[in-house]
């Protein structure tokens, strides 16, 4: 019976019925996880990913059916069971995951109670049942299982959240557990224990695994096979190493294209995109799904739906020309025009800037003493994990918070009002912003029109048709069209309401454009688009960035400099390239070495204990002693390092001297995604 | 500049998910029963309000002592009262006066009490917390007794009446809108406002309130099935709408002693009717609510 697979799909097909029409989210995908087998699910949000993993245990909303296919579980066909026999499939063989451990723990029940809770369903007495709890936490490595046993989960981070959601996932012994993005929401730093944990758990105990990611290096790294979807549809399907460094199908050449790799950056070339769209779901396809946006479509791939061909080795995929995906044209030319380096004086300074809260009645120090200088055409890169001060940071410069008193933001030499209010109308829309979220930053109630027409009355003062004519160019300089003016924000797609965010706050041509995670809510082929239009504007405006990023890759590829905070404070400032190709701050070689890549782990990996400590109640000393792998002593507990130059323009915050760091890093030359 | 990228597109339309906000709503209302049986019920009211007295049988003020107190029979269908007037025919173009009073007191208490929503909501700290203190106050006070004070102050009239019961839910509404301010303005495009120097004005009535005007709605269809309540007991007590009108509220207060005589035609009808009206605008409140949470 060891051959059974653990879950077979057969030419699934699953429709939303949606303003009275079906419309097709899966078409006739089929695939097969063997035991003990981890499979990848990757494709771009809409492609049915998700879809595919609430059908397997028929968790699909109301409005979904399944109107073709079968699905095997364990060798047992999922659509015939009774509603008592689902009940005991989803309780007994298969569990779930989901991004959002905050979401799928119930915030008024104790962590005991709610992992009890699974043993005494399955009949075990009150004290057995908890010390089985009590092991599922050990399993998951919760160092102090029995109080966090006592704790709600509001009280626990989000990376401990969720361990505690896949010790519930692992409590009925599962025989196929399903991942449905389950780092996503995570900090690097957390992701990384959390991917160590499940790859740990995959050699301990036998159960197969779903494992669903928009990331593809998350995905290389997790998975032996993988499945790319691509408007319901699988595009392509093989061994995780052969798909990822010899696509066969031209989506997969285009996805992993757009990503930044390598350590590339905005001066060796433009990143590739995939032009269009994704078809709408529920669209009629003739021919191939991805001819609209395929270079290499002929009359054949649109009027000729491609099967799925077999490659051997194991490998499928729906292309007529597979054996020539990878001489995809690119659609992105890669040149740019050379930018000569300019010695000008640099546009920001700023110097010794604080900014400290109350929490509680004790100061929670959110900024301590950060001191950047950025010149005209220059990216400064903020990084560090959730809680490092990197938003606040960009909240004092923009004057949406006042800093505390004694530090100074000079722009241009002259200095800046701590408010906002106080601040010239050439200082206001010399500083502007791109925020993470363009649902939260247009207003969803104004056309685009308003909202660019006003910004370039508020921030350009024009008015009339001067305003009309400017608001043309700058349409144009997003690469948006008139036809956008008209509609409201929801009517467009993540990348085009992001868009339509970085002309607002080009309108009133600014010196300094925050932008706080412009991409993170996009898809790769969107975020490449959107990178490639801020380096143009960039080069062309000569404006500076200050870049917030958790994505090492996208930092790199835009910024000249810079910044790792943790805990308010800069633990290293330098150039781009210093600061990546090391000697590094310990704790950037942690983040550094925290990023999943494409070209599968290094051995020799870092991980941080713990969570990074409160801002309310700093450890003393270094503040990073007590999560840093290269402590050397008492020193780092008691004494506070300065920033000391290692280079020149590259300093970092250590006991550690320079060549010291630099010898124990040498080995392994860390090389990120 | 390097083209490095084709002008991005806008997805081909679909019906379903095209629709605009307020087409969704408008659709979801036609398919909600309990909209529809509400608003039939309102229409049938404001038709009657509208048209009533041309197509009523008798005339409403017209009366006739032989004939008083009858009984419902064919020639009068709900009966006549203590003069002998057609009770039908007073139900059916009672429903004039209450229907102008109502609305426009819930329309006073949506504009006042969505101005003070705004402001404290938009400036939250102290005035928020002395503007919320005197409006909590303010609540605590029984409609009747505010009633009582202003006639006194300002003379029985519909004014009067108008004022009082605005005034006396623009609390509530601004309590409503406070509460959804306070989420707007942690949104993004508000910190995108003040970056460009925006005033607090523009902020509040140009950015936030088009995005609260959804719970607005609902709170204002709500209040307007409780302003159809307080001015009919008003009027029962004298305070609000004056005879001859044929008012409901007004009709039981000058029958309802007769109840004891077994006459109760002269009441029920009236109470009926203005328990209909209260039931058809909750209901419509209800499917309002419902299509904005859908």
């Amino acid at each position: 019976m060891t051959d059974r697979n653990a879950l077979e799909l057969n030419d699934l097909s699953v429709a939303y019925r949606v303003g009275g029409r079906n419309r097709a989210v899966l078409r006739n995908v089929s695939f097969k996880i063997g035991r003990g087998e981890a499979y990848g699910l990757v494709g771009e949000s809409g492609c049915g990913k998700s879809t595919a993993a609430l059908s397997v245990v028929r968790y699909l909303p109301r409005n979904g059916s399944i109107t073709g296919g079968s699905i095997a579980l364990d060798g047992q066909d999922v659509m015939k069971l009774d509603a008592e026999a689902l009940r005991r499939a989803r309780a007994e063989s298969v569990s779930m995951v989901y991004q959002d451990p905050g979401k799928a723990l119930n915030p008024s029940l104790r962590i005991g109670r709610q992992l009890t809770e699974i043993f005494e369903l399955a009949g075990m007495s009150g004290q057995a049942a908890s010390d089985k709890a009590i092991a599922m936490l050990n399993l998951v490595r919760i160092s102090d299982p029995a109080s966090v046993m006592q704790r709600y989960p509001h009280q626990l981070s989000g990376g401990m959240q969720q361990r505690v959601a896949i010790a519930m996932a692992l409590a009925n012994d599962p025989s196929m557990l399903i991942l449905d993005e389950p780092t996503t929401g995570l900090d690097a730093t957390v992701e990384a224990e959390v991917l160590d944990l499940i790859a740990q758990l995959r050699r301990e105990l036998s159960a197969s695994i779903l494992f669903i990611s928009h990331n593809l290096a998350v995905v290389s790294n997790m998975c032996d096979r993988v499945g790319v979807l691509y408007a319901g549809m699988l595009v392509e399907e093989g061994s995780t190493k052969d798909v990822f460094n010899d696509p066969r199908h031209p989506y997969t050449v285009a996805l992993l294209r757009c990503l930044p790799r390598g350590g590339q950056r905005k001066d060796q070339g433009r990143l590739d995109t995939i032009p269009g769209f994704l078809p709408g779901i529920g669209a009629t396809i003739v021919g191939c799904a991805f001819a609209d946006r395929c270079a290499l479509a002929t009359e054949r791939c649109r009027s000729e739906a491609p099967p799925l061909y077999e490659l051997g080795g194991g490998r499928l995929s729906r292309c007529h020309y597979h054996d020539k995906a990878q001489s995809l044209p690119r659609a992105t030319p890669a040149e740019i025009a050379a930018v000569a380096p300019k010695q000008a004086p640099p546009v920001l300074q700023v110097e010794g800037l604080n900014k400290t809260y109350a929490s509680h009645g004790r100061p929670l120090r959110a900024v301590k003493d950060v001191s950047v200088s950025l010149r005209p055409g220059e990216t400064l890169g903020l990084v560090g994990e959730s809680g490092s001060g990197k938003t606040t940071f960009a909240r004092l410069l923009l004057g949406l918070v006042p800093p505390d008193e004694g530090g100074s933001i000079e722009l241009e030499g002259k200095q800046l009002a701590p408010r906002l209010a106080s601040r010239s109308e050439d200082q206001v829309k010399a500083v502007q912003i791109v925020f993470q979220n363009p649902d939260s930053a247009l207003n969803r109630s104004h056309s685009i029109r308003h909202i660019l027409s006003r910004a370039l009355k508020r921030l350009g003062g024009l008015t009339g048709k001067t305003l009309d004519t400017r608001l043309e160019e700058l349409v144009r300089s997003v690469r948006l069209t008139d036809r956008h003016l008209a509609v409201k924000p929801r009517q467009l797609s993540g990348g085009l309401k992001q868009r339509v965010a970085i002309a607002r706050a080009f309108a009133g041509d600014p010196r300094i454009v925050v932008c706080d995670e412009p991409t993170s809510a996009l898809d790769v082929s969107v975020q490449a688009a959107i990178l490639n239009l801020l380096a143009d504007l960039q080069s062309k405006q000569d404006v500076s960035y200050i870049f917030i990023s958790h994505d090492l890759g996208v930092v790199r590829y835009l910024s000249d400099k810079i910044a790792v905070l943790y805990l308010g404070r800069i633990m290293e400032l330098g150039p781009s390239e210093a600061v990546f190709s090391g000697p590094h701050h310990p704790y950037t070689e942690a983040l550094l070495s925290a990023v999943p890549k494409l070209d599968r782990m290094e051995s020799g990996r870092i991980r941080l204990d713990g969570e990074i400590p409160s801002a309310a109640n700093p450890p003393t000393g270094c503040v990073f002693h007590t999560r840093c792998p290269r402590k050397i002593g008492a020193i780092c507990e008691t004494q506070e390092p300065q920033l000391s130059e290692a280079e020149p323009g590259h300093t970092i915050r250590c006991h550690i001297p320079f060549a010291e760091l630099a010898r124990l890093q040498k080995p392994k030359a860390v090389e990120p995604a | 500049m390097s083209a490095t990228d084709t002008p991005a597109n806008l997805p081909t339309p679909d019906a379903a998910t095209q629709r605009s906000p307020w087409g969704e709503v408008l659709h979801s209302l036609l398919r909600s029963g309990t909209f529809l049986t509400g608003l039939g019920i309102v229409l049938f009211w404001i038709v009657c309000a509208l048209f009533g007295e041309h197509f009523v049988p008798y005339d409403p003020l017209a009366d006739d002592i032989i004939n008083a107190l009858a009984p419902p029979s064919a020639e009068h269908w709900f009966g006549t009262d203590q003069i002998g007037r057609d009770v039908f025919s007073r139900v059916i173009v009672g429903s004039r006066d209450i229907l102008t009073v109502a609305p426009l007191a819930t329309i006073l208490a949506t504009i006042a009490g969505t101005a003070l929503g705004l402001l404290i909501g938009y400036f939250r700290g102290i005035v928020d917390d002395v503007v919320s203190r005197v409006l909590e106050a303010f609540m605590a006070i029984p409609v009747v007794i505010i009633a009582l004070l202003a006639i006194v102050a300002l003379g029985t009239s519909k004014i009067t009446v108008i004022v009082v019961i605005g005034l006396s839910f623009a609390p509530i509404i601004a309590r409503t809108v406070r509460s959804a301010v306070l989420a707007e303005r942690e949104l993004d495009y508000v910190a995108a406002a003040k970056l460009r120097h925006e005033g607090a004005l523009h902020t509040m009535f140009v950015e936030i309130l088009p995005n609260v005007i959804p719970p607005i709605l609902v709170e204002t269809t709500v209040r307007l099935g409780y302003a159809i309540f307080a001015v009919a007991t008003l009027s029962f007590m004298g305070f609000g709408i004056q005879p001859p009108s044929p008012d409901w509220g007004l009709s039981i207060s000058s029958n309802y002693g007769m109840i004891g005589g077994g006459f109760w035609w002269t009441v029920l009808f009236d109470a009926l009717a203005i328990a209909s009206l209260v039931i058809g605008v909750n209901l419509v409140a209800d499917g309002v609510h419902g299509a904005f949470n859908d």
